[in-house]
């Protein structure tokens, strides 16, 4: 007796709805044993991850200030992904994003520039990030290079520069040495959205993303090619559809959001700049990209359950003492369910004899 | 001048080898497994497991062995998940790879914690008392550890079966054509298979010799892109085992000429000698994919796609 896959005549629209619950259920389950085999409590531990972060409002606001950078990143490489490209250094484009709007931020400190500052930093990240984005894109389309491998290489390259930069010219000259650069004028910040939370301007711009994105996918011609071009790719060539040209600008509009949203993450809840000030979010956005199913309200969502991974990972090593790692653990355990929860809308497993001819001769 | 000195000569090609060892390890396993047709992006995950499995291993036993045991098994149990998910479930493997690499560094962060601070005895060099002590290339060629000739001789046994048995045969017409070799009645998905288990094996030992051989301890993350780094390898040998040697050791080379330029205080930021290895990466995969002309000419034709077979 074995499994085999069998492709189904149309996709499961059941299951498509139900797959991202289903993976979250399986990796649910997963973590209980996990904490079982770590000697904690599976109820404790899981309620302290998943539960309590959303009964108060610090924790419910530093969701939102979460999710704000993966949605953003995670609908810039949705595109990517829909049109078959892959974009996997969205982490250094927002490190670059990051440093190219703190140039100006750190430039302009101390000087009475006015309120045009933080409009041109924003400016300045999503262009840093759609250059960045630039360079594997350019690399694959003129020469056939592997966009997956130059992108992930340029997240180590982004990742020392950033380094250099605290660590060399732009440290803060009162910081006692730390690696980071002086706090920013209040210009070159984002500007709260309710009284003394972190809760930021940032959040209404990743709303408008993915509003914008809706639109992009469902309403627009640009959008229709981006997803024949990734599912079709015969069909958009006899359309006559310039499948280079999408690679160009899938690369520069993951780009420019995951730029914007490291110039927003440093100018917003960080304040300065520093070495690690990411988690490693563009990494996280490629699972929000899948868990949301390459949709943007599905990303939305995506983006605040996995905001919510990184909230409770930090209260279970606080209450429970659990390792950071797991949260990681659990990331790429909600990665493998919910792409093999995926692959069954197209197919379904039916149970065959291991006997060749045995199936036939009893139907 | 310091340069030309045998002796200072010497100690840079020997490190020069340490720095490449693993890199060739885990490239020429992922070879095998691309020959196959699967593109496992998860070597970066297997190869930290690796080490960190390792490095357990042989705290407790105190063996080098084990250790490399350990390693590699920790690398087959990743790729076992792999394989589950691409070969069973038909699930892109660029995905299926990156959560395999996220899964691995988390894992292995957490196996680890407890030994980070914690050191070992590296593995012991071989040592043959007329040949080791030959000037100049006594050192080199019968001073190294285990792994080193390992690694060489795995190459060479890499090349024998796949150019040399009919089993290497049906493994790269599996890899350039799944459809025929299936149609010719070759069992793909457990052809793959195998050749998955062997790549995350080659990647876990790969991974051991980090903290076996490389450095006497485990650090999260220790890996720092090398997994990525052997994926390009694969490439720039056009997925030939004896270019993957040159490959490596020229990637070897890079490391330590970045180490030494910054032992020498070269008024160059630390940074940007250290981002050399990857910004050569870039380079390398832009030249040799413009000689090839086409994207991938070289590579295996069915490399990275879904095969479900029809019953």
């Amino acid at each position: 007796m074995r499994l085999v896959l069998e492709r189904r005549a149309e996709r499961s629209t059941a299951v498509a709805v139900a797959s991202p619950l289903i993976a979250i259920a399986l990796t649910l389950l997963t973590m209980a044993i996990l904490f079982a085999a770590l000697g904690k409590n599976p109820v404790t531990a899981l309620s302290v991850y998943f539960v309590e972060p959303l009964t108060d409002s610090y924790s419910l606001i530093e969701l939102a200030v979460k999710a704000t950078p993966l949605v953003m990143i995670a609908i810039g490489l949705s595109l990517c992904y829909l049109a078959d490209v892959w974009n996997i250094g969205a982490e250094g484009q927002f490190l670059i994003g990051a440093v190219c709007g703190s140039w100006l931020a750190v430039r302009t400190q101390g000087t009475d520039a006015g309120a045009w500052v933080l409009p041109i930093m924003l400016m300045l990240g999503a262009v840093g990030g759609a250059v960045y984005a630039l360079v594997p894109a350019i690399a694959k389309v003129r020469f056939g290079a592997s966009e997956i491998l130059t992108s992930l290489m340029l997240v180590y390259v982004a990742d020392l520069l950033l380094d250099y930069l605290v660590r060399g010219p732009w440290r803060d000259p009162n910081g006692f040495n730390f690696p980071t650069t002086a706090e920013f004028d209040p210009v070159a910040t984002v500007p709260i959205l309710i009284g003394e939370t972190r809760l930021h301007v940032g959040a209404l711009i990743a709303l408008a993303v993915v509003a914008a994105a809706s639109i992009l996918l469902g309403r627009t011609i640009k959008g229709f090619k981006i997803k024949v071009v990734g599912a079709a790719p015969r069909a958009a060539r006899f359309a006559g559809f310039n499948a280079d040209r999408l690679v160009v600008l899938t690369f520069a509009m993951s780009g420019a959001l995951a730029g914007l949203a490291g110039i927003i993450e440093v100018a917003g809840p960080t304040g300065h700049l520093q070495p690690n000030f990411s988690p490693g979010y563009g990494f996280t956005a490629i699972i929000v990209a899948f868990l949301g199913r390459l949709n943007p309200i599905g990303i939305l969502i995506a983006g605040l359950f996995l905001a919510l991974t990184f909230i409770g990972g930090e209260q279970a090593q606080i209450s429970i003492k659990v390792p950071l790692d797991l949260t990681k653990v659990f990331q790429g355990i909600l990665l493998f369910y919910v792409l093999a929860c995926d692959s069954l809308i197209l197919y379904r497993v039916r149970v065959v004899s291991s006997r060749p001819g045995a199936a036939d001769a009893i139907s | 001048m310091q340069f030309l000195e045998p002796a200072f000569l010497q100690a840079v090609i020997l490190s020069v080898i340490a720095a490449s060892t693993p890199l060739l390890l885990v490239a020429v396993g992922e070879l095998v497994a691309e020959r196959a047709g699967v593109l496992n992006l998860g070597l970066e995950g297997m190869m930290i497991m690796g080490a960190a499995c390792s490095f357990a291993g042989a705290y407790f036993t105190g063996s080098i062995v084990v250790g490399a045991l350990a390693g590699i098994l920790a690398g087959m149990l990743l790729s076992v998940v792999f394989a589950a998910l691409t070969l069973g479930l038909a699930v892109n493997q660029v995905a299926a790879g990156l959560a395999l690499t996220i899964f691995g560094i988390g894992l292995s962060g957490l196996i680890g914690a407890g030994f980070v601070g914690e050191r070992i005895e590296t593995a012991p060099h071989l040592y043959l008392p007329a040949l080791t002590d030959i000037p100049w290339i006594g050192n080199i060629a019968f001073g190294q550890d285990g792994f080193v000739y390992v690694s060489l001789a795995l190459v060479i046994g890499i090349w024998w079966f796949l150019y040399r048995t009919r089993a290497g045969l049906v493994l790269r017409a599996v890899g350039d054509n799944h459809v025929s070799a299936h149609a010719l009645g070759y069992r793909v998905l457990r052809i793959r298979f195998l050749a998955v288990l062997f790549g995350g094996a080659c990647a876990g030992l790969g991974g051991a010799y980090l903290p076996l051989a490389y450095t006497p301890f485990f650090i999260p993350g220790m890996t720092a892109g090398r997994g990525w780094i052997a994926l390009a390898l694969v490439v720039f040998a056009s997925w030939l085992p004896a270019r993957v040697v040159i490959g490596a050791y020229l990637f070897g080379f890079v490391t330590i000429l970045q180490l030494h330029f910054q032992a020498l205080h070269v008024p160059v930021p630390s940074q940007f000698m250290s981002s050399l290895p990857y910004l050569a990466t870039v380079v390398v995969l832009i030249a040799i994919s413009r000689r090839c002309g086409l994207a991938g000419s070289a590579a295996p034709a069915s490399l990275g796609l879904v095969f479900v077979p029809d019953r």
